[in-house]
Formats: C-alpha cells, structure tokens, sequence
C-alpha cells in the first residue's frame, strides 16, 4: 500500500482500503454491522457541520462584510443580516441553528441569485446526475473491458498501450483536457470540422420537455463533456480491474476450470471475471470523490447548468451561502456513498458476510 | 506496509554509505534521471526567469504584440488576449507553481509528520481519535473543501497553499503513522527505552530519523499533486488576480475568447507545462519510493 497524497482532483484508491478493513473487523450479525456504519457516517456528517460552520461563519473575520462585499449596502440591511445570522448571539447557540436550519433544508439565501440555496442545488442536481451518471456508466464499461483483458495476459501490447494512455490521462489537469477537446471537436480544428456545441445543456430558443429533438440536442451537448470525464476516470477501473484480474491468474479454481477443458473465453469470463469484479464494484461508490471534483472543472469549462458550475459561479462573487450550500451537499454525498460502498462490499462477499 | 523491510542504519558511516548506494541505484534508473533532469531544468528556469524577463514583458497595459495571433519568429509562440509574448508567460508562471507546490508540501509533510508520528508512537485513545479525524478528511471530496477554505479566505497565493496543505496532509498521516508502528516494533526503540529515554527523545532522536526518507518520498509525490491542484483553483479564479500563473492563462484563454477562436497556441503550453512538471515530480518520486521499498508491487 503506498498512500501518498493524491491531487485535489484525483482521489479514490486510498479510500479504496477502508471497506476491507472495515468489513473484516467482525460485526456478529448484518443489523449490527449496519448500526456501526450508519452511526459513523452520521458522526462523518456532524464533522461536516461543524467543519462546515467554522470555515463558513467563524473564519471570515466579518461574516456580513464577507457577504455583502463588492454589494452595495444600506446600514438598515447590515443590521437586518447581522441580526439574521445571529451575530449578537454565543457560538454555541449559532451552531445550533445552523444545525437545525441545515436538516430542515435551509441552507440559506444566495446573493447573486437572489433564490434560496435549496431551490437553485434543487435546480442544478439533475444536470449533474446525467453528466456524472453517464460518464460513470460509460468509464465502468471502458476500463473494465480493457482491465479485464490487459490483465488477462498482461505485458502484451493491449496492456501497454492502455496503462500507457490510462497513466497519461491521469496526469493531465482534467479542465485543460476538457478545453483540449474543446477546441478540436466544437472549435473545429484543421480537418476536424465543428462536430459538438461548445457549452451549454441544450440549444437556447429550443423547447424542452420529452421531444425527440431535445433529448437529441442534450445529448449532443452532453458528449464532450462525458467524454472529458471519462477519459479521466477511466483509467482507475481500467487499473482496479487488470491488478484483480492479474490477482486471479495463478488461482487453483482457474486450472481446474481449464482441466475441465473450458475454452479460455469461458475460463476468463465465467470464472476470473465475477471473483476479480468485487474491488471494482466498490471503486463504484468510492468515485463519487474525483467525480465531483472532476465535475466542478468540467463543467466549468463546458459551461453545463449543473452543481459544479453553480460552484463556479458562486466562486466569482463569491458567493458564500451558494458556496456553503454546494460543499455540504457534495461532501454529504461522499459520505452517503461511502456507506453505501460498506453496505455493497458486504452484501457482495460472502466471506466478509461470514467474518 | 510491515516491519521487516529496509533498515537505514543508525551509525554514521553506515549511513553515508546507504546514502552512496541509494545514489548509485538513482542513477541505475533512466526514468528517474530524465526525472531528476526535467526538475532541474525547470528550478533553473524558474530562478534565472527575473534574469532576462523585465516586469514590462508581463503588464497587460502596453503589451508588445497582437492580441491572441499565432506563433511567429517575434512570438515564438503567439500572444495572449493582452498582446503579451506567451512563451514569457510561461516562463514565468513556473515560479508560482513550484512556489506554492513546494511550500504547501512543506506544510503538508510538517502537519501529516507531527499527527502521523503522534497516532505512531502513542497508539491508544490518542491514535483512535487521530486516525478518526484523518480517515474523515481522505473520505471527504478535496476540492470542494479548498474551494470553500480558498474562498473564505480571499483570492491570493496565501490562501490557495493553506488550502492545498489542508486537503492533502491525511495521506502523509496515514503513512508516517505506518511507519512509525514498524519502527517502533523494532529492538532498538526497546533498548532506547530501556536505557531511560523519554517520549520525546525517542521520537525526535530515534522515530524521526528512520522514518525521514518515508516523508522524503511522500513529499516529492505530493508535489506533483500540489501543483495539479494549485493550477485548478488558480483556474477556477482563486489566484492572485494580477500575477502569471500557468493555471491563470489556461482560465484567460477560455474566458477572454481564445479558445472560441481556436487558438490551440494559447491553450496547449500551459497544460503541457503542468504535464511535464508534475511528470518529473512523480518519476523521482516512484524511484525514491522504489528504491526505498522493492517490494512495492509496480515496475522495476
């Protein structure tokens, strides 16, 4: 295990060891099993709060300044958001409210909108969810094609070509890759003719709704900014996928499989491919980390109406109960997808089942 | 990673001659050379860039060429929105990149050292609480976390490496606290101990030095990370608003038009500067790792 620090933008494999750990550690009975998990992903989200109300109310030496800057504001409005953020009142009764105020929804006003916090993340979540859905879907079945078969006879070109690429995609920052894309595909560039929109999640002056053509038009501008992500993502299935499966190669069942005189396609995808497919599975839930990473930077340039950008927008004013409100839903998220990784880890591997 | 591994010695000519092995297996290795060499080139360009590159050449107002035209023998590689050589540019925003990278790894390592040997060495309720706080902030997404810590704080190089160093230090933790344990299950820790030695003398005196080259290691990697995520929040418009930064002319040339007029000069060298940077970072970093740990799966 080497854990080193991985760039903001690319986190997943070092969490990748909690679930075993976690899993083996003996809990009698699934009930029992589920009560700790659920009771330390609600500590995680009480440290959340409370990270969340330092850096958000007790760091900006003047919070109503830091909320009004660049505004201009009437001394009646200081006073009003001075007594509306509770200012005059001990810390301990503040963080009370703002817990209180958090899990009703609450999550403020924003500046630049003018729109509760809650409306405009309620807004903006579905945007998100296709672009980080579909790239999800899209990554999983790339990477683990090519995992399974560059692990399945590793050193051959298929596995240096690819754990070249994947090795290569991984380095580069994910918004210059985006803007990349960018200019070759929307831009045009030489031969290449202007084949995808340049931003946006639909056409402007088109109608919405279910129409043929609308579904027809988000997807054209879906396309780059998937393919961005993926092209990032990727490779951690792709890696995940060919070290099981290399795992795997020198496992007895796998010369039995053959001594029955099972072809190797069948041995690979009959009886490698399910027990290599459990580290993968997980890596699932653990994404969602580097996915909300990658998707603030894409969407950005990509200019797609989801959270990311919204995080972006919040960012020029900035805007910070926009800014507080996207932290908390991404890093709750994170923490929802953490359990459920536990949860699936469990429900997949009858040995851990068993411990 | 367990105890029985390497065994820097404790006595100074052993160590000066683990340190001529180490070296003589560095330069066994052509990736960590080409490395090694693409980092000193980059240090040396970086300091001598005040040299031959006056503030003139960098000021928006007055700029020398063109706004966003292609490359020519006056502008090796075009303009920028305000006319300005970008080959300069360039140059120059090598010196905030490796600047806040090496400072907010400097931060990072002190931070991820100080609770990783304390998790390390005093084990128990100390080591469960601590561990607790790291595991919580690896779970929970970086960016997201340094935008809110960046923002709050204020556009400016300050807050972005205080940022960076808050995000990143739970993986050094982690891995100094490793160390310590399979240091501290060796015999001479007990010997020390035995001969009256405090916790704070073991740590400093016998803790630290076997588990120094662990956060050498870590800290070149961290590097390379340091850098990816300093040019995404200077991207993202947390930088210094006024000052050439690799990740400041990538957020230029898609918000001031270039990138919509397809000006691939504009847009490649910055991110092939960060690619090759962090390239050199990660390629010392894994053969120091490697040499250090051959039993760590990957290459040779």
């Amino acid at each position: 295990m080497s854990s080193t620090s991985a760039p903001l933008s690319r986190q997943g494999l070092s969490a990748l060891e909690a679930p075993s750990g976690a899993g083996a550690s003996g809990a009698r009975d699934f009930a029992h099993y589920l009560a700790r998990k659920l009771a330390a992903a609600v500590v995680s989200f009480m440290m959340l709060l409370v990270v969340g109300f330092i850096i958000f109310s007790l760091m900006p030496s003047n919070p109503v300044e830091a909320l009004t800057r660049g505004r201009p504001t009437s001394p009646k409005q200081l006073a009003f958001l001075t007594k509306q953020l509770g200012l005059n009142q001990p810390v301990w009764e503040r963080f009370g409210h703002f817990v209180a105020n958090t899990f009703q929804g609450h999550l403020g006003y924003s500046w630049q909108f003018e729109t509760p916090v809650a409306t405009l993340i309620a807004q903006r979540l579905w945007p998100t969810l296709l672009l980080m859905g579909s790239s999800t879907i899209v990554s999983i079945l790339v990477g683990m094609w090519l995992g399974i078969h560059s692990g399945w006879r590793p050193g051959r070109l298929l596995d240096r070509v690819s754990t070249g690429a994947a090795i290569t995609f991984w380095s580069v920052p994910t918004f210059w890759l985006g803007i990349i894309l960018l200019v070759v595909f929307s831009v045009g560039f030489g031969p290449i003719p202007a084949l995808f929109p340049a931003g946006g999640m639909s056409t402007p002056g088109t109608a919405g709704g279910l129409s043929p053509a609308h579904i027809l038009d988000v997807g054209r501008h879906l396309v780059l900014p998937c393919l961005t992500l993926v092209l990032v993502v990727f490779a951690q299935y792709q890696m995940i996928m060919r070290s099981s499966m290399i795992d795997e190669l020198g496992s007895p069942y796998l010369l039995t499989a053959r001594a029955k005189g099972l072809r190797d396609v069948e041995v690979r995808q009959r009886h490698a491919v399910p027990n290599a497919l459990l580290p993968t599975v997980t890596l699932i839930f653990l994404q969602v980390g580097t996915m909300i990473s990658g998707a603030i930077t894409v969407e950005t340039v990509y200019s797609w109406p989801g959270l990311g950008y919204l995080t972006f927008q919040a960012l020029q004013i900035p805007d910070l109960p926009l800014l507080e409100g996207t932290f908390i839903i991404f890093s709750a998220s994170v923490i929802v997808f953490n359990l459920l990784a536990d949860l699936a880890y469990r429900w997949l591997d009858p040995r851990v089942r068993r411990a | 990673m367990t105890a029985t591994t390497q065994a820097p010695a404790a006595a100074a000519p052993p160590r000066l001659q683990a340190l001529r092995r180490f070296a003589r297996q560095f330069a066994a290795r052509p990736t960590a050379m080409a490395g090694l060499l693409i980092l000193t080139a980059v240090t040396v360009l970086a300091l001598a860039a005040p040299l031959f590159i006056h503030p003139a050449d960098l000021a928006v107002v007055n700029a020398p060429g063109q706004p966003i035209a292609p490359p020519s023998l006056r502008f090796p590689l075009g303009t920028d929105y305000a006319g300005r050589s970008i080959l300069t540019l360039l140059i120059w925003g090598t010196r905030p990149s490796l600047a806040i990278g090496v400072i907010a790894t400097g931060l990072t390592m002190i931070l991820g050292s100080v609770i990783g040997l304390l998790a390390g060495h005093y084990g128990g309720m100390v080591s469960r609480v601590l561990m607790a706080v790291t595991d919580w902030f690896i779970a929970l997404p970086a960016l997201p976390l340094a935008i809110a810590l960046a923002a709050v704080l204020g556009q400016g190089d300050v807050s972005i490496t205080i940022a960076i160093a808050v995000t990143s230090w739970p993986g050094t933790a982690r891995l100094i606290r490793a160390q310590t344990l399979a240091v501290e299950a060796r015999p001479f820790i007990e010997r020390a101990r035995a001969l009256g030695a405090r916790d704070g003398q073991l740590v400093v005196r016998q803790v630290l030095p076997n588990v120094a080259p662990f956060i050498l290691v870590s800290s070149t990697l961290t590097v390379a990370g340091a850098i990816l995520s300093e040019t995404t929040l200077a991207f993202l418009g947390l930088g210094n608003p006024i000052e050439v930064s690799w990740g400041s002319m990538i957020n230029q040339a898609l918000f001031q038009g270039a990138v919509t007029r397809g000006a691939w000069w504009y847009v490649l060298p910055p991110g092939i500067a960060i690619l090759i940077v962090v390239l050199g970072f990660t390629l010392v970093g894994r053969a120091v790792e490697n040499i250090l740990n051959p039993r760590l799966p990957g290459q040779a």
